[in-house]
């Protein structure tokens, strides 16, 4: 049993990493060219991602992109999480069916959701309009993980601080801002990482005119293979690797992911 | 007029009144436990006083001002939580110094105050403590002391000690006590536990089913209490069938109880009597009928179980005076009229 | 703190920010897809507003039929082979300890994130003849030689497998992890070996869960976009290619925002069944 259990998480460890270590390999390979096991050890292909210019500029966008929507996506879901879990105001859930919305349909809708509204208001092709459609697209991942902190808070702490002399604003700034911060953050690294990583919206919102890291490599794929997209393809594991590894280090992922407390040992 | 006082109180959830229509005064400095099992409306009783529920109707006034409308954080309470409630992602000196902290107190006065207050609490030194690394009674203490530290009129516990174990929870109970004699401030605590407002009240209120049911000095809660649910709620007792014979005296269980009366014009009632009231004799006459059913022994005090006239009768006395009886001897229960409570029906 | 409604309007400030930014961002843009679906195209710029069914209409073709038809078996054949591949797994993890468990949920989470393009690129070096496999067999000797494994219709499965694979172990996860171990120990004590009280036990108590997870990886496989288009040939081609390729290559916006429509009907019907059995589990 024992050993048919460990064999069953060592396939499907080997299944979730195949891809990657090949396209590891791939990516130090000496020679542009595409072969596994790598020919030769460089690491060249990475100082690429940041010396050449069109993949730094793919870079630069695609960071400013995931920075500036993620905060606008915490800035949409902080005071609605709030409201919902302040107020009693069944009406209000509609906007947390449309926050939670955008996530759940399948993301060519929203991308051409997107499309449609800003060919129609004549902005297309505005960097700016990136930001803001990945901000509603990724509105979901601040508003689970801020809902799921609202719901942490114990209401009594709220109600001791009101016997203390604490009104609505100082209870705001002093326990409850202080207790959520670690959703907060979690929320913006999801919403920071997945940005990151997201094609079909920024395709359809600034696909002609600007290119982020994955439309780079899409764009590259079609006029062949690169060791860069390969050594880019690992930077991006290895940032969403480290980002997920600091909420879990520094919070609770368990209880992120819905296990219901941290003391379940 | 100083003190709080109650005026015809009610809060109703949907159709359900948990409290109602309930009327108390409390004098200044009094300490005041509101018990009774749980639904009984105390807990929301107490949250009205803190203004964290808002009253269906009735007043809520304290030292001569209507409070009924006033939110909680204008009151100049302090109140202790089941839960505690402490803030966990600040240190112990920071949970005390919380209050002072939003009237906008300087770092010094809060600094001052806090090492006041953890001396009062036997834990000087703790301010820089994380609250997680407490003890269970410490923990309390630190609770204690943050609702202390404005030195608010009025003092709430919402069953502040439930959390703590036996012994931890009489010991903090004698501290309460003495922590609000010294203080002088006017404390309601809610709890289930008699033995615990016993210790600690000056004023005992009883409730059920949302309305008091008594409210005297704990010694006469026990003494003389008003019906068979609070006798039966606070210590032991037991209620026996009384009625009136042919000669119009008054009867236990066949044996007359002289000097007992009945309430007039009825022939029928309960009376409550306290175990530790009830003597024992030779079967025959003027005492009940019985047959000793069980003895237990708890080294610091005796319990004897006497089946009588379809009842059970339990008597206590200490070891000195160990009634000499075993299993299935037949004896005489004597219960002196002194000690008879006649509830009403 | 009492819970109250608001009374003021100041009460109701919180909300004007986010609800100003999902109405003018996401329901104005919704509308005016399904606006769009009902324009013709103008081969010139994106649409000439109009009110026509002409672009519902193509829907009857057999083309589309068939596209449909194979989006939706392909999407159903991925939900099923994540089910029976992540149940078991997602079992069996909630049993190891704390830091196992999360170590595997970070793992998990920077595969759900990767890009479809990265995914798509990664499988497709995995599959090619000069990087792939393939190489690895010729190796130790079970091939001659190196060969392409793609472009072909169980790649393209592969692939999407693997993109939906840690989503649905994300999903199953609170239900399994929350599962009452009582359950199973009191199975045990009954005599039940650990894999007949799994079969026996766990998997009929969650059975609404199976049920919804299914659903929720059938829509996430509806959405993949570049998977079909890069591990597979036009004919393994889905639903969501063709409204990329409708919007982007063949500058047809109304038709891809009539098969759009059509897609969220589609995904909406499924999304309410979910919650349908989502509710029927908090019921029992």
């Amino acid at each position: 049993m024992t050993v048919l259990r460990r064999l069953y998480f060592i396939l499907v460890a080997l299944f979730l990493a195949a891809p990657l270590i090949v396209v590891a390999g791939v990516s130090v390979n000496q020679k542009q060219e595409l072969t596994f096991p790598p020919k030769g050890f460089s690491l060249a292909w990475y100082g690429q991602i940041f010396n050449d210019p069109e993949w730094r500029l793919a870079l630069i966008h695609s960071v400013t992109l995931a920075i500036c929507s993620a905060a606008i996506a915490v800035a949409i879901a902080l005071p609605l999480a709030w409201f919902l879990w302040r107020r009693i105001a069944p009406w209000a859930n509609i906007f947390q069916v449309l926050g939670l919305a955008p996530f759940i349909l399948p993301p060519v809708i929203t991308a051409l959701g997107f499309l449609s509204f800003w060919a129609t208001v004549g902005l297309f092709g505005q960097f700016y309009t990136a930001i803001i459609s990945h901000a509603i697209f990724f509105v979901t991942l601040p508003l689970v993980t801020l809902s799921l902190g609202f719901a942490s808070i114990d209401r009594s702490l709220v109600e001791a601080a009101s016997t203390m002399g604490a009104d609505d604003r100082a209870v705001l700034k002093t326990v409850v801002l202080p207790l959520i911060l670690p959703y907060l953050v979690s929320g913006f690294a999801f919403a920071f990482v997945l940005s990151l990583n997201e094609y079909i919206v920024a395709y359809m919102t600034i696909g002609f005119t600007t290119e982020t890291l994955p439309i780079k490599i899409f764009n590259a794929l079609r006029y062949g293979y690169t060791p860069t997209m390969a050594a880019v393809s690992i930077f991006f594991v290895t940032v969403a690797a480290l980002v997920f590894g600091a909420i879990a280090y520094f919070g609770d992922i368990r209880r992120l992911l819905g296990a219901m407390s941290s003391d379940t040992e | 007029m100083p003190g709080l006082s109650i005026n015809s109180i009610t809060k109703r959830f949907a159709d359900f009144a948990a409290v109602d229509d309930i009327s108390l005064s409390v004098p200044d400095g009094k300490f005041v436990c509101l018990l009774g099992p749980s639904g009984c409306g105390k807990t929301t009783l107490l949250r009205m006083i803190a203004g964290l529920e808002e009253p269906t109707s009735g007043a809520i006034v304290l030292d001569g001002d209507d409070i009924t409308r006033v939110p909680t954080h204008k009151r100049n309470l302090g109140m202790v939580f089941q839960s505690l409630a402490l803030f966990p992602h600040l240190t112990v000196g920071e949970n005390i110094a919380y209050a002072l902290r939003i009237r906008g107190a300087s770092k010094d006065d809060q600094r001052k105050r806090v090492d006041e207050l953890l001396a009062m609490i036997h834990l000087t030194g703790f301010a820089d403590r994380p609250v997680a690394k407490l003890s269970g009674g410490q923990r309390q203490r630190v609770a204690i002391a943050r609702a202390l530290a404005l030195s608010p009129k009025l003092f709430l516990l919402d069953e502040p000690l439930s959390a703590l174990d036996a012994k931890l929870r009489e010991a903090m109970q004698v501290e309460l006590r003495q922590l609000q004699q010294r203080l002088g401030i006017t404390t309601i605590v809610v709890t289930h536990d008699q033995r615990e407002a016993m210790t600690m009240a000056d004023l005992v209120v009883v409730m059920g089913k949302g309305k008091i049911l008594q409210a005297a000095s704990p010694i006469e809660i026990y003494r003389k209490p008003a019906d068979a649910f609070v006798a039966d709620f606070i210590g032991i007792t037991n209620l026996l069938p009384a009625e009136a014979d042919s000669a119009g005296r008054t009867t236990v269980l066949g044996a007359a109880v002289p000097g007992v009366a009945l309430p007039t014009g009825s022939a029928k009632a309960t009376i409550s009597i306290r175990p530790e009231d009830i003597h024992f004799s030779s079967p025959g006459a003027g005492a009940i009928a019985g047959t000793v059913s069980f003895v237990r022994d708890l080294g610091g005090t005796v319990e004897t179980f006497v089946e009588a006239g379809g009842t059970t009768i339990v008597a206590v006395a200490t070891p000195r005076e160990r009634p000499n009886v075993s299993v299935g001897q037949a004896i005489g229960v004597v219960l002196p009229p002194e000690s008879c409570v006649v509830l009403q029906p | 703190m009492r819970r109250e409604p608001p009374r003021s309007l100041a009460d109701y400030a919180p909300l004007f920010f986010p609800a100003l930014m999902l109405i003018v961002f996401f329901v104005v843009p919704f509308s005016i897809m399904i606006a769009v679906s009902f324009f013709k195209r103008n081969p010139a710029g994106f649409y000439t507003p109009d009110f026509v069914f002409d672009n519902y209409a193509r829907f009857l073709t057999t083309f589309f039929g068939s596209v449909l038809g194979f989006s939706l078996l392909l999407a159903i054949l991925v939900a099923v082979c994540c089910v029976v591949i992540a149940f078991p797994f997602t079992y069996l993890l909630t049993k190891r300890s704390r830091a196992v468990q999360t170590v595997w949920l970070v793992g998990l989470l920077s595969v759900l994130s990767l890009s479809e393009v990265i995914i798509g690129f990664a499988w497709s070096t995995l599959f090619s003849r000069t990087a792939g496999i393939t190489n690895l067999f010729v190796a130790i000797g079970l091939m001659k030689e190196p060969v392409a494994l793609l472009p072909s219709f169980w790649a393209v499965l592969t692939g999407m497998v693997y993109q939906a694979l840690p989503y649905t172990i994300l999903v199953l996860y609170p239900a399994l992890v929350r599962l009452d171990p009582t359950l199973l120990e009191a199975a045990r004590t009954l005599g039940a070996s650990p894999v007949r009280a799994f079969f026996n036990v766990v998997t009929p108590a969650l059975r609404n869960t199976i049920v919804a997870t299914l659903i929720m990886v059938f829509v996430f496989a509806l959405g993949s976009y570049l998977l079909p288009q890069i591990l597979g040939r036009p004919s393994n081609w889905t639903l969501s290619v063709l409204i990329t390729d409708q919007a982007i290559y063949q500058s047809n916006m109304p038709f891809a925002a009539a098969m759009a429509v059509f897609l969220v009907l589609i995904s909406l019907a499924l999304v309410g069944l979910t919650l349908l059995a989502g509710r029927k589990e908090n019921a029992l």
